[in-house]
């Protein structure tokens, strides 16, 4: 009879990679948060106002909080995989009797528990500068889940495909950052000239934010029943594809 | 009983090249066997396949009756691997790294066997340092233990004594060799010609993807039968008696039977040579080895 599953080994291995050194992985993203958010509600705070009477500093929060999560769920699987594969120790895993299913669940529980973490840091160290509503809550646990499982499996897409750190560094700027920072994190897209609103429909973290938004506030550019669908499409393909991937060891089992 | 280790028309090609070109092999249950062969003869590639960290081409592998693709769990269970490279983890100490391992295979509470293999690899008093902070002999040790973790029936080590000291290799050596008396399978590759020659029972050699030679470590070193007599003489000898200079001022011999050697050491005395230290070499296998790569 075989032993129970190394699932869990791997979860825990994964959950305690990271907060060995929290100090860089939880610490130094909430401190970067509160310093866009200090800058950004000190210079925008008397000149826009988003939502009728949202101040911008609450209207700032949320987008930050998921901001936050996406990158630190992408930067988890993504910089773990990485390293693993260049130090040569991704071998411990791969020898072992792991299915593909196992791994990938592995990795991405473990970034998005990394990216809740990081949330729950921003949104303690915000919630001193802006009242937040909870209008509804359970709109945040689905998009929060959904929205860092998708970061979480394109980190392992990248963290399989790149094999120097340049190249996961080409992924992480040339293609996270900009869908994160033109998601309407910093602004309402109604304040876009036409184009640029068209162009944030084809964002998927557009919907993210503006779906994880409307669960603190009751107000969303867009209704948040198209965010979820939006999202939940998104989760499913990614997975799929990041599932098709390392069923098949892609870059993994040569 | 299921064999060890079974590989039937193995084939691997990396695009233009064929890594493994047709391998068939069986490795019995309890056998400390070698597997040699020059750099880039396919070792590692086979060692590989059976883990599971490459696919085969063509063919198929097993390890005790698993097939390593089909039952991939079962197989993996079966097999413990020491990678040649000398790769860690450096978020974790030597203690968590064999009990995340242990974990990775299912088993949670091993902590009496993480013990046992910790003293026995001379780990106990390193156990609590991170990794990164140990020699490189030390991390070969826990590379040993990490593959020893789950107690598996065959253990595959590529070239675990490539650059350690001496102390090292014979903790090692006693080590795995009471765990083949116990029952487990062995397979060994090696550049140290004189360890398989000493460990092993039968030896595989591998040139350029092809199984060259399997045989008995017996059978293989009696292929060549010519013994050598080294001596050290007085002064040059003639031609005529057919010695060949060797290392160190000596001269060489090569004969297959005694009366040979008798007729040599009467054409010395015959030209009146005087020899002062005389030895006999027998047949090792990195001459055996050597002929054998020449020869395919």
């Amino acid at each position: 009879m075989l032993p129970i599953s190394g699932f869990p080994t791997l979860l825990y291995k994964e959950l305690l990679r990271f907060w060995k050194v929290s100090f860089q992985t939880v610490l130094a993203p909430v401190v970067t948060a509160m310093l866009y958010l200090l800058i950004f509600s000190h210079v925008l705070e008397e000149h826009v106002e988003a939502y009728p009477g949202v101040s911008y500093t609450a209207f700032l929060v949320p987008g930050l909080i998921m901001m936050s999560m996406l990158q630190n769920a992408f930067a988890n699987s993504s910089s773990s995989l990485i390293q693993s594969k260049i130090t040569g120790n991704i071998i411990f895993v791969l020898v072992a009797p792991l299915s593909y299913l196992e791994f990938f669940a592995a990795y991405m529980l473990a970034s998005v528990i990394r990216g809740v973490v990081v949330g729950i840091g921003v949104g303690l160290v915000t919630v001193w500068f802006a009242d937040l509503p909870l209008v509804h809550p359970v709109w945040l646990v689905f998009f929060t889940a959904l929205s860092t499982g998708i970061l979480a499996a394109l980190g392992i897409i990248a963290g399989m495909w790149a094999e120097k750190f340049d190249q996961l560094a080409a992924f992480q700027n040339f293609l996270i950052m900009p869908l994160t920072f033109l998601s309407g994190v910093f602004y309402s897209i109604h304040s876009l000239p036409a184009f640029w609103q068209a162009a944030s429909h084809w964002n998927p973290v557009f919907y993210m934010i503006d779906g994880f938004r409307w669960g603190f506030f009751g107000l969303s550019d867009i209704p948040p029943a198209t965010s979820l669908l939006v999202v939940t499409v998104c989760f499913v393909a990614i997975s799929g594809f990041t599932l098709l991937l390392l069923k098949r060891g892609y870059k993994l089992r040569h | 009983m299921s064999a060890a280790i079974r590989v039937q028309g193995l084939v691997k090609e990396y695009r233009q090249v064929r890594a493994l070109d047709g391998i068939d092999l069986e490795i019995r249950q309890g056998e400390f066997f070698g597997l040699l062969g020059p750099n880039g003869a396919g070792k590692t590639t086979l060692i590989s396949i059976l883990a599971g960290l490459t696919r085969a081409t063509h063919g198929t592998a097993e390890v005790m009756g698993f097939d390593v693709v089909r039952d991939y769990r079962a197989s993996r269970l079966a097999l413990g691997v020491v990678p040649q490279e000398l790769v860690y983890d450096p978020f974790f100490t030597a203690r968590e790294t064999l009990r995340l391992q242990s974990g990775y295979f299912g088993i949670h509470r091993n902590d009496d066997w993480i013990d046992y293999i910790l003293h026995h690899l001379g780990l106990t008093e390193h156990a609590d340092k991170n990794m990164r902070a140990l020699s490189g002999g030390m991390k070969r040790r826990v590379l040993v233990a990490q593959a020893l973790v789950h107690k598996p029936p065959v253990i595959v080590l590529d070239e675990p004594t490539a650059g350690v000291d001496v102390d090292l290799r014979q903790t090692l050596w006693t080590f795995i060799q009471s765990l083949n008396r116990e029952g487990h399978t062995v397979v060994l590759t090696t550049h140290y010609l004189e360890e398989a020659e000493t460990l092993c029972e039968r030896i595989a050699m591998l040139k350029q993807g092809r199984l060259v030679a399997l045989d008995s470590t017996r059978n293989l070193l009696s292929r060549r039968h010519e013994q050598q007599a080294r001596l050290k003489l007085n002064r040059v000898p003639p031609v005529e008696i057919g010695l060949k200079p060797g290392p160190d001022e000596t001269w060489l011999y090569g004969f297959e039977t005694f009366s040979q050697l008798e007729s040599m050491l009467a054409s010395i005395r015959m030209a009146g040579l005087e020899i002062r230290e005389m030895q006999l070499i027998e047949p090792d296998l990195e001459d055996v080895f050597t002929e054998i790569i020449r020869a395919s």
